[in-house]
């Protein structure tokens, strides 16, 4: 790496050695506070949270949710996910407009290439094939029993994007295209929001404090249980399945589709 | 510590310098996917499965995954 030539350095611009220097001095600051940190933490094994205490003594009956992180994600801590659902939204929204067509640049129409056809080998298309719908299945239930089991709406959201991703993986662009309409896509992140809205909006009629769990609990253990809790679970698997899919898709515009315009003039 | 906790951290070290010793970009997007495998094996032998999920699904699909369509991106 030393021997290579340095690049021309425009005026203001920090010498190698003067960013050497500001890294070392950062690194020593933030190392110093992480040891620091690390030596205010609790033995191994010794940590008993009452915060996590709590949970597990009341959880279940207060929310007849089994899986107390679903409880707290979507019960005592609700609003927290509510900020963390806008989050990624916003994050999506973001990279859309980044990811837009610029002036600059035109769309290309995705004619079949001969070079570019059956680049996958038939073992990996059809392995993709039978995968997509045990994925989408994984998806579906994860989301389903959020208050049941580990999992909940963000990890199924998560892993039905990833269905499409073994669409395109075993296809070409075009069919992956025709399985995702972005109109619907853009409608499910929005419409996912929104439901997440309204069912806090719910309690806050029903019973006086926003995302109050307001629906009947029923018993643990049940599918149909829990409340808002498998709603709110399900409103966050919808939002954030279309985020991903719409994530996915404005990456592979940006390579498929979208050129500047000097690169194909030519 | 059980023996599976302690496995699974020196998966998370084996994994996490490999990516670092990795140089080319398209190579360390594959290792990186390996990386955060190891990550939700680490979550899930200290019993919290839910962050494994979510980081099986980020660290070891959708990351390498942009990763590497930036990369394609870039390199046309």
């Amino acid at each position: 790496m030393s021997d290579r030539p340095a690049p021309a350095r425009r005026p203001g611009e920090l010498s190698f050695e003067g960013r050497r220097r500001l890294f070392l001095a950062g690194a020593a600051v933030l190392g110093g506070l992480m040891l620091w940190g690390l030596g205010g933490l609790p033995d191994f094994d010794s940590f008993t949270p009452l915060y996590g205490q709590v949970i597990n003594h009341v959880g279940v009956q207060e929310t007849s949710a089994t899986a107390a992180v679903s409880a707290v994600n979507f019960d005592y801590r609700g609003f927290d996910t509510l900020g963390e659902e806008f989050i990624l939204f916003a994050a999506v929204l973001v990279l859309a407009l980044l990811l837009r067509r610029l002036g600059e640049e035109h769309t290309t129409p995705l004619r079949k290439d001969p070079r570019r056809a059956h680049t996958t080998s038939a073992a990996v298309r059809l392995t993709c094939y039978m995968l997509v719908g045990p994925t989408v299945l994984l998806a579906i239930y994860i989301t389903g029993h959020g208050h049941l089991t580990p999992g909940g709406g963000f990890q199924g959201g998560v892993i039905a994007a990833t269905a499409l991703l073994l669409v395109y993986l075993g296809s070409d662009y075009p069919t992956m295209q025709r399985l995702r309409p972005l109109s619907l896509v853009e409608t499910a992140k929005a419409g996912g929001a929104l439901g997440f809205v309204l069912i806090g909006l719910g309690g806050l009629i029903a019973s006086g404090s926003y995302l109050q769990n307001f629906l009947p609990l029923g018993e643990p253990g049940e599918l149909v249980a829990a409340g808002t809790i498998p709603l709110l679970s399900i409103a966050v698997g919808i939002e954030v399945s279309g985020g991903f899919v719409l994530l996915l898709s404005e990456f592979l515009d940006q390579l498929l589709v979208i050129k500047r315009k000097r690169d194909t003039a030519a | 510590m059980t023996a599976v906790q302690l496995v699974a951290l020196l998966l998370v070290a084996l994994g996490a310098a490999a990516t670092v010793a990795a140089r080319d970009p398209v190579r360390q997007a594959v290792v990186v996917s390996l990386y955060g495998l190891t990550l939700g094996i680490l979550f899930f032998a200290f019993q919290a499965p839910d962050v494994a999920l979510s980081n099986i699904v980020i660290g070891a699909v959708a990351l390498p995954t942009m990763i590497m369509l930036a990369i394609a991106k870039t390199r046309q």
